[in-house]
């Protein structure tokens, strides 16, 4: 234990600074936050779940925090412009970890719907938050979910009363903007009540050239019949440590769609633990990672069939060039009694140069018979078979490589249903492997 | 067009051709059968370069350049191509994308600007014609989920596109049925010129009624070992290779 | 829950089942009875003591302690692993002895001369006949019952083509160098806890040596039995394949019941040279305990190949019926270019066995080639569990590893996981792997049915038709063992 003492004396003494800035709702939680990380520490490799990424390494260095909520001077209204063609998302910003919400888009919600800071909201509502807050995110299995909570100010709130159907897309940036190296604790919660629907994409963007530790949890919580399209893009730089841990639970009949791109970050570690709590819920989890120079990418999942009936399915794609180093470690899980389960799981790998590595890891844990399970795994290279047909066509080595990888990585980007995104990942993804976008610049997005 | 001497190639440790020669003049169209596992692919492969070969010895000129050191993308610039009998399914790539990357790398190769999208778009229709390929092919990734006789028609319409001065057609006709032949053999009888050139492989003289040679070879063991007029296809099909083989000393 | 909504269908399928399961669970163990036959048992506990004093009734060289002591140090500094996914109990392992000689001389009597003819019986029982003229044909055996080798067959007939096939005991004697050059560069005691363990107070077990270009005339074969009570087995098994050499290697094992655990922590270690081929197959049915989950053997076990040479190849196979838990890697070092290597397994699992078995191929040489195919089949309330790792190297240009796990599930109680982890270091490899679980079929059963076949007969084709491809890896008179010791384990299962 040496990473975490920092923390255990900067809550020590910031404590009431971070009660005097939230909500009760968000404080009744602190402290049992703060005993689970103390006890738990950061878990080290020989912990399954982080075999692959260094935890204390990240958490190590000594970053500045904005625990007293200074003003950030920022319009993010102005600096982004979205120029995305029919994407017509209603456009929100967190910068750092707090909503921004002196300027607001002109798109009207639908009634009732909710898209805003969290702090706020749970001033306003204590006893909707109390049911959901930290509840799936469990802060006494999980070190920087323990972090998180006990550091959260304040963060994002979607939520979308009973059978209301969000049609448009709702868009958040979370732009990261600092002069100083910053840690930021993101807070995000997500409830979806039955019957209704609603589609998020989120936007990772670091503004400046600073070391950032971002830590991020998200909690979804989905209703009976309810629908959450989910997707997640992450376009920061180098100097990036982002750590994310989402949590989904699902009642019975819900549906879940969930894809994670990671184009441009430092090192990466995204958590997506699922539970099927209802009967006949299906997600789709999908995801992928195009690294190079010395990127870190690692995806853990966790799908928990709780209740017979439901349905999963996962494809991570990863193509890898330079140092790159990444990991996908799925595990679906089939508790007793959760007969008639389909599962599928699928992760495939490119790695175009000797020092890339990459980790693998499909588990199936099984307790129910009358399943349908399986995975698949490959590590390989392009199709030489291909690549000599196209050659012959006239087509040069490097510009065939370039269309089959991006062929093999649209298999993902094909599964994204909302359609302006879909057709502007197209773009950023060949742009992205013609190394055109050599960093972030602000949001490729939208600007 | 194309000058072949002596040329050996091996796959593994394989020797498959043992001293080629042949040469094609500008507007011919040459055949070149053979019983199976003769070499006439091994021979088309050499041709465009495929890295799977090892050539051991010879050499090949086309058009006043030596062929075999040029990468296999280079040797598509300076305009060669083959329909290759078992065309490679690539998911993913759409035909659209194939082809225009396939177009603007020539055009770059000859020093001209890429081509735009509206042309492309309109010689692409005018293309799909010669061989009644449908759009929706068109659309799709390459040759994923096409059946046997829509390769080979993908084949041909390829090479309506990219114009190649000398065309190898490596067994087009099999697994074809009779319309699907006449589509193909019509597209390509189109597209000949007096200063294009084309190699036809094939076992039967089916195809060869339909795509008249003006010279045809048999290949048996790596070598030529005959060459004559379009009579002699004739007479293969009529009295297979043995009588060639016999007259080898063979049988 | 289901059969409530679908009352006919369910229970139909259900009571099918439930007889299948009543029938497993009835199913008793062949090889449970003990010998009586004095044996000499250390006193129980291990400590440093106990190191040399197993030595020394070994009368072993020195460098042969030393080795035994320096993994003793190392055991006292490490803890129980409890990665696997079994529910191993943190063993009491001052409560063990670690050695039991059953060929020893009563205090007083003489010196015995020829075997115990209660032990001669016991093999025979087994299905082992130790006298040559009753052999199975082509087979030469080496017995071993609780800590020492009771008989090798054969020895003669092998030295003449200068194969030397022994117990471990008689190698450190007879062929100390050899041993000395090999033992422990494979698994170094290092390498786990109970390698460790092993490594300090291994008795007994084989060794071979295949010499430059021999192809060894029969298959060699080892017999491993626990008998005395409250003993551990630590056997450990040397073999090393010369250049251009072949050979095929068996193992078999029975324990009697017994209502407390029994340890077993093995060691076999493998070196293959140039273009040399080694085949390991094992049929495990050590006692499982019974069906409320009392006693049985603690099958820990660190099995691993060297493929040293260029071109070598080992093929690991496995059936695995037998143990109440069951830890077990047997594992391939592909160090030599153009090397190959395979683990062909079946494990299966009843009542509340747990088995965490697998393989770890790592690839080090060029165009190294390696192929995992994997069979679990569990029924009862027991947990079967693949775990493998494909590692490629920096420098194993080519490589290309093939792994297929699949498991059938009998019955609702039980459960069947799948742990591989695959790292590659390399742009030039391939890595493929794939996996499925799901109970048998009932449209194959109905099948089976509507041709007249029983549902515990068409079970028992099934699985069998699930395990072929691994069975068929095996010697032949292994595999109509093996064949029958699957049906056996799980008549009747499912429906």
């Amino acid at each position: 234990m040496q990473s975490e003492q920092q923390y255990i004396d900067l809550y020590n003494n910031s404590r009431r600074m971070l009660f005097g800035h939230s909500a009760d709702a968000m404080n009744a939680v602190r402290d049992r936050a703060f005993d689970d990380f103390s006890r738990l520490g950061f878990p080290t490799r020989k912990v399954e779940r982080y075999k692959y990424t260094d935890m204390e390494a990240l958490f190590a260095p000594d970053y500045g925090l904005n625990i007293n909520r200074l003003d950030i001077p920022v319009n993010p209204y102005d600096a982004f412009r979205c120029d995305v063609p029919n994407l017509s998302t209603s456009l929100y910003f967190i910068v750092n970890d707090a909503f921004y919400s002196k300027t607001q888009p002109k798109s009207h919600l639908p009634e009732g719907v909710v898209v805003g800071s969290l702090n706020d909201f749970a001033g306003k509502h204590p006893e909707l938050i109390a049911g959901y807050y930290a509840r799936i995110a469990r802060t006494d299995e999980d070190a920087v979910t323990a972090l998180n909570t006990m550091l959260a100010q304040d963060g994002l709130v979607v939520y979308v009363p009973k059978n209301v159907v969000v049609d448009r897309a709702v868009q958040v940036i979370n732009i990261l903007r600092s002069d100083v190296d910053l840690m930021v604790n993101r807070r995000v919660l997500i409830i979806v009540e039955d019957g209704a629907e609603i589609k998020l994409l989120f936007c990772d963007h670091a503004a400046d050239d600073r070391r950032f530790l971002a830590t991020q949890v998200i909690e979804a919580y989905v209703g009976n019949n309810a629908g959450l399209d989910l997707y997640c893009l992450e376009e920061t730089h180098a100097k990036n440590v982002r750590v994310s841990n989402l949590y989904i639970e699902q009642q019975a009949g819900s549906r879940v769609n969930h894809n994670i791109i990671t184009l441009h970050n430092g090192v990466t570690r995204n958590r997506t633990d699922l539970v099927m709590a209802g009967e006949g819920a299906e997600c789709r989890l999908n995801g992928c990672v195009i690294a190079d120079k010395r990127q870190h990418v690692d995806n853990n999942t966790l799908i928990d069939h709780r209740v017979p009936h439901c349905t999963s399915n996962q494809l991570y794609k990863y193509v890898l060039d330079g140092e790159a180093k990444a990991a996908f470690a799925g595990r679906v899980l089939v508790r007793p009694g959760a007969q008639k389960t389909i599962s599928e799981m699928r992760n495939q790998n490119i790695c175009a140069t000797r020092d890339a590595h990459i980790y693998t890891q499909p588990m199936l844990e099984i307790y129910a018979d009358d399943v349908k399970c399986a995975h698949g795994s490959t590590v390989g290279q392009l199709n030489d078979a291909a690549l000599f047909y196209m050659r012959q066509r006239g087509i040069s080595l490097k510009e065939a490589k370039l269309l089959l990888e991006f062929a093999f990585i649209n298999e993902v980007i094909d599964s994204i249903q909302l359609a302006p995104l879909r057709d502007r990942l197209h773009l950023l993804v060949e742009k992205r492997f013609r190394g055109e976008l050599s960093k972030c610049e602000g949001c490729k997005l939208c600007r | 067009m194309l000058t072949v001497k002596d040329l050996h190639a091996k796959i593994g440790d394989k020797e498959i051709l043992r001293g080629i020669n042949l040469t094609i003049n500008d507007g011919e169209t040459h055949a070149i059968m053979g019983p199976n596992g003769s070499g006439k692919s091994t021979l088309s492969a050499v041709l465009v370069g495929n890295p799977l070969y090892e050539v051991t010895g010879g050499e090949v000129v086309f058009n006043g350049k030596s062929l075999l050191e040029m990468k296999p993308e280079d040797r598509a610039h300076e305009g060669l191509f083959l329909s290759f009998q078992y065309p490679v399914e690539i998911p993913g790539v759409s035909m659209t994308n194939f082809m225009r990357a396939a177009i603007n790398e020539k055009r770059k190769y000859e020093g001209k600007e890429p081509m735009g999208a509206g042309d492309f778009i309109k010689l692409m229709r005018e293309k799909r014609k010669i061989v009644e390929l449908d759009q929706k092919l068109a659309n799709r990734s390459v040759n994923e989920g096409f059946s046997g006789g829509e390769k080979k028609r993908n084949e041909i319409f390829q090479m309506a596109m990219l114009e190649p001065k000398l065309s190898i057609l490596d067994e087009t006709d099999s697994g074809l049925d009779v319309d699907a032949m006449r589509i193909v053999a019509e597209g390509v009888n189109k597209l000949r010129t007096p200063e294009s050139s084309c190699i036809v492989i094939t076992h039967y003289d089916r195809l060869l009624d339909m795509i008249k040679p003006d010279v045809v070879h048999v290949l048996y063991k790596g070598r030529i070992v005959k060459t004559a007029g379009p009579e002699l296809a004739r007479e293969i099909q009529q009295r297979g290779y043995d009588w060639i083989k016999a007259e080898l000393g063979e049988v | 829950m289901e059969e409530n909504n679908d009352n006919n269908k369910g229970t139909n399928a259900d009571t099918r089942q439930n007889e299948f399961v009543r029938k497993v669970a009835e199913q008793k163990y062949e090889f449970g009875f003990t010998t009586d036959v004095h044996t000499e048992i250390i006193e129980k506990g291990l400590n440093e003591d106990v190191v040399r004093l197993i030595s020394r009734k070994k009368n072993e060289p020195d460098w042969m302690l030393d080795f035994r002591l320096k993994a003793f140090a190392y055991w006292k500094t490490q803890t129980q692993p409890t990665w696997g996914h079994v529910r191993l109990p943190e063993i009491d392992y001052q409560s063990i002895s670690y050695y039991a000689d059953p060929l020893a001389k009563k205090a007083g009597g003489e010196e015995k001369k020829e075997i115990d003819p209660e032990l001669m019986k016991t093999f025979d029982k087994l299905g082992i006949p130790l006298e040559e003229r009753l052999a199975l044909s082509g087979v030469a055996v080496d017995a071993i019952m609780d800590s020492v080798s009771v008989k090798t067959t054969f020895k003669e007939k092998l030295a003449e083509k200068g194969i030397i096939f022994c117990s471990i005991g008689d190698a450190i004697q007879q062929h100390p160098d050899l041993v000395r050059e090999y033992l422990g560069t494979v698994v170094p005691y290092r390498d786990n806890f109970y390698a460790a363990l092993n490594s300090a107070v291994f008795s007994d077990g084989s060794f071979v040596y295949i010499p430059k270009g021999v192809r060894c005339p029969m298959e060699l074969s080892s017999y491993f039995r626990i008998n005395a009570r409250n003993t551990g087995q630590f056997e450990r098994t040397l073999i090393v394949a010369d250049d251009d050499s072949y050979v095929s290697y068996l193992e078999g094992c029975t324990a009697p019941m017994r209502d407390e655990n029994q340890l077993h922590a093995a060691i076999v270690e493998i070196v293959v040279k140039d273009r040399a081929e080694v085949k390991y197959s094992t049929v495990q049915n050590w006692y499982p305990g019974d069906e409320n989950g009392r006693g049985g053997v603690y099958n820990l076990v660190t099995k691993r190949g060297e493929l040293r040479g260029e071109g070598s190849k080992l093929s690991w196979t496995q059936v695995e019926t037998g143990s109440a838990i069951t830890w077990k890697y047997p594992s391939c070092v592909l160090r030599g270019d153009n090397s190959v290597a395979e683990f062909y397994s079946v494990a299966v699992t009843n009542h509340y066995q747990e088995a965490d078995t697998g393989t770890k191929m790592i690839h080090l040489g060029r165009n190294t080639k390696s192929t995992i195919i994997s069979k679990g089949i569990s029924a009862g309330k027991s947990q079967n569990s693949y775990r493998g790792l494909v590692r490629v190297g920096a420098k194993a240009d080519n490589a290309r590893n093939y792994s297929s796990c699949d498991s059938l599930l009998l019955g609702s109680d039980c459960g069947a996981h799948t742990f591989p982890y695959m790292d590659v270091h390399n742009d030039t490899a391939i890595v493929e792997h794939e996996a499925t679980t799901s109970k048998i079929s009932e449209d194959q059963l109905f099948y089976c049915n509507q041709r007249g076949i029983p549902t515990e007969q068409a079970v028992g084709l099934i699985v069998n038709g699930y395990a072929k491809e691994v069975l068929n890896k095996l010697p032949m008179e292994f595999a109509v063992e093996a064949q029958k010791l699957l049906s056996v384990s799980l008549e009747g299962t499912v429906g």
